[in-house]
């Protein structure tokens, strides 16, 4: 019976990465390995003003005294930092006024994904999303600028806000994930090429979503992308960042920062769903996604929302966290974390509480499938001053099949005694039991863990911004595909 | 409709069904009782196509078509309906979710055309009234914090809305109250056509009051030892099973 639950299992995680094509362009790229020069050249070939160079060249000495972390119930092997092209960008790429500018291959590529660059397309009767397009770490494509700059919203690529908007840039960037931080923010920090900037001025209501498209596809380059997200008083945002890679034996480093601030009673709402190239059966290839996303909530009553839904990867490395700086801020995550064949997750969250009467919540949902390791790893950290924090967590995991593994790793450290902290976790498996009744109503196997599994974390998808819910269900699927749906 | 024809079935190597013979046409209803242990959930099962249980021997025609050939949802698709026992729950998957989804795969494979979101909410309404069963039941998740009797409640409201050829009941009576009895018989009745079958599965003469059955099978020992019309039932409630053991001791 074992044997031919493991051969449904087999059969339903068997699928395809969808996205595993990949666009051939003119790129210009730097000859491969990462020393001052390199780190020059970059600054140089973007025309970035004194300012930029010197926050670059800072990070990368720093980055030289530093060493590879390896306490992550991850397995890694060694990454040779000098076997990687730091700068890769698409030769034609104009001003862009109108997508006819587009590179008609890049067009094509970003179709295929059904990401819309196309200011016309309107998604699902919504008002428009504004989506600012990424390939290898270069800004392709931001839509719907005008429009957002008569409500005084700034929405572009980093390298035009350092053009653009220096002191704002000076002013934000490097305050929430300074490069000494860790070994991959000091590497980013020197090295980052592009991403996206987000300024939302007070009292402003960003009348539509914000997106990112991230698509990988020059071979042996690393991405470093920052992206920056300021919400001044009073101020909303809904931002959500999208990402697919081309099917490679290689695999690609990934170690991208994500910055947000909050001002006074500003909410920022983060959306991710990640589809990097997982890896094939086998676990060959796949990207290595190392980022380190953080949020200051630093006004009082903001609030952070941080939503992931992680299908892709060989190796995914991440805690977006909060710190709650501001009295009333509110941190929240919730995570859908699944991996299949091969792949490797060590994910969570860290809710630092500084402010008073601080709330967060966490809820997470591992789904584990073929010969994957899934693991959460949270902190929960209440310091001295912080009177009257909450925080409730929740982290789930599923199993399918008997051979992935599903860790937690919860961390509380509370100095002030006048904290609440509530931390639940359950790990279970989907039944055969369950399986065949849905089988019994027609239903075929892969449908019913498709099911199964977009009921256990529909707590997750639920959080996500409406059009984006349907693809991540869908996603979710496909990931799961061969792993018994 | 059902031919079955001299069927053995065994779990991890023991053998629990001895050669089963049964036909069933359509319009009728077939009770099969037997003592625990003698192979009535096991037939249910095999029927339905769970894989825990090896056939051994014999055939299952259905419809013409080989049922033994084909995999547990496509048995289902072609109008072969379960009700369990002892349904499980399916936490976080919405009833409504759960039953669009069956009844659409169900149309697919009969080449219809899938229900729009409003035909498919109709269709649940009109059921829902048809057996007699609330609201706060179809809004939840498949099963899940069900009572017993609601969870037998819902298999029949399940039943109503695929509209099976064969519905098989295994012990649908098992931890009903008498009110909820008649609520479930009620529905099985309503949903009676001259066009399809239905088996009931029970150790009770009670439930077959309601459903009222043309032919009761007795089941012993993994055969079918006595086959007769419903009175057979009240000689059983009356004597009990022991003249039967007796009768056909192996």
């Amino acid at each position: 019976m074992a044997e031919d639950q493991d051969k449904i299992l087999e059969e339903v995680t068997g699928g395809e990465y969808k996205y595993g094509f990949y666009t051939d362009i003119e790129m210009e790229e730097f000859p491969k390995g990462l020393s001052e020069d390199t780190v020059r050249m970059i600054s140089a070939r973007k025309n970035e003003p004194e300012f930029m160079l010197e926050f670059r060249l800072k990070a990368f000495r720093h980055w030289l005294t530093m060493k590879q972390p390896d306490w992550a119930q991850l397995n890694i092997p060694e990454i040779d930092f000098q076997d990687i092209i730091y700068y890769a960008v698409p030769k034609k790429k104009p001003e862009l006024e109108s997508m006819d500018d587009v590179d008609p291959d890049l067009r094509a590529t970003f179709e295929k994904l059904g990401i819309p660059l196309d200011e016309q397309k309107v998604l699902a009767g919504v008002a428009g999303v504004a989506v600012d397009a990424v390939i290898d770490s270069v800004s392709v494509k931001t839509t719907y600028k005008e429009t957002l700059a008569e409500k005084g919203i700034i929405f572009c690529s980093i390298s035009e806000a350092v053009q653009e908007y220096p002191d704002l840039v000076k002013k934000y960037l490097g305050s929430v994930v300074p490069h000494g931080d860790n070994f991959f923010a000091a590497l980013n920090a020197a090295v980052f090429s592009d991403g996206s900037f987000v300024y939302i001025p007070k009292g402003v209501r960003c009348p539509m979503e914000l997106s990112t498209y991230f698509r990988i596809n020059a071979m042996n380059t690393g991405q470093f992308e920052r992206t920056l997200i300021v919400a001044e008083d009073d101020s909303y945002v809904s931002y959500l960042e999208g990402c697919t890679a081309p099917q490679r034996d290689e695999n690609q480093l990934h170690a991208a920062i994500v910055e947000i601030i909050t001002m006074e009673r500003a909410e920022v709402k983060y959306s991710t769903v990640q589809n990097w190239y997982p890896g094939d059966k086998d676990g060959i290839g796949g990207i290595y996604n190392f980022v380190t996303k953080r949020a200051i909530c630093k006004g009082d009553y903001s609030k952070v929302m941080w939503t992931q839904v992680e299908t892709g990867s060989a190796v995914t490395w991440k805690y977006p966290s909060c710190i709650l700086q501001g009295d009333h801020s509110v941190g929240e995550f919730y995570s859908v974390a699944v991996t299949n064949n091969h792949q490797q997750a060590d994910t969570g969250t860290k809710m630092i509480h500084l402010g008073k009467n601080t709330r967060s919540l966490i809820v997470s949902k591992g789904v584990s499938a073929g010969k994957s390791q899934n693991s959460y790893r949270g902190l929960v950290k209440v310091s001295k001053k912080a009177e009257n924090a909450r925080n409730f967590s929740q982290c789930d995991s599923l199993l399918l099949g008997d051979k992935c593994g599903a860790h937690t790793f919860p961390y509380l450290e509370i100095a002030n005694n006048s904290a609440k902290v509530e931390h639940e976790a359950t790990t279970s498996k989907i039944g055969e039991d369950q399986i065949f009744y849905c089988n019994q109503r027609g239903l075929s196997t892969e449908d019913a863990v498709g099911l199964i599994v977009n009921g256990y974390v529909k707590e997750v998808i639920n959080q996500l911004p409406m059009e984006f819910a349907v693809e991540a269900q869908k996603l979710l699927q496909i990931s799961l595909e061969g792993s018994v749906g | 409709m059902l031919v079955i024809k001299d069927l053995h079935a065994k779990i991890d190597d023991k053998e629990i069904l001895r050669g089963i013979n049964l036909e069933i046409k359509p319009g009728e209803v077939h009770a099969i009782m037997g003592p625990n242990g003698s192979g009535k959930s096991t037939l249910s099962s095999v029927l339905a196509g769970n894989e825990k249980f090896e056939v051994s021997e014999g055939s299952v025609t259905f419809n013409d078509k080989d049922l033994l050939d084909l995999a547990p949802e496509d048995r289902a698709r072609e109008g072969l309906f379960l009700s369990f026992q002892y349904p499980v729950e399916i936490p976080g998957v919405s009833m409504v979710n759960f039953m669009r989804t069956a009844i659409n795969e169900h149309r697919k494979y009969n080449e219809l055309t899938p229900y729009t979101a409003s035909e498919f909410l109709k269709l649940m309404r009109e059921k829902k009234k048809l057996v007699e069963i609330d609201s706060n039941l179809t809004n939840r998740s498949v099963n899940e914090g069900f009572s017993g009797g609601e969870k037998k409640k819902n298999e029949i409201f399940q039943m109503a809305m695929l509209e099976p050829k064969l519905a098989i009941l295994d012990e649908t009576d098992s931890g009903l109250d008498i009110d909820a009895l008649r609520v479930v018989a009620n529905g099985v009745n309503k949903l009676k056509t001259p066009e399809n079958s239905t088996i009931v599965i029970t150790h009770y003469q009670r439930l077959l009051d309601h459903i009222v059955p043309d032919f009761v099978h007795v089941l012993y020992k993994g055969r079918i030892v006595k086959s007769a019309g419903k009175e057979l039932a009240l000689e059983l409630e009356e004597k009990g099973y022991d003249w039967i053991k007796k009768e056909f001791e192996d």
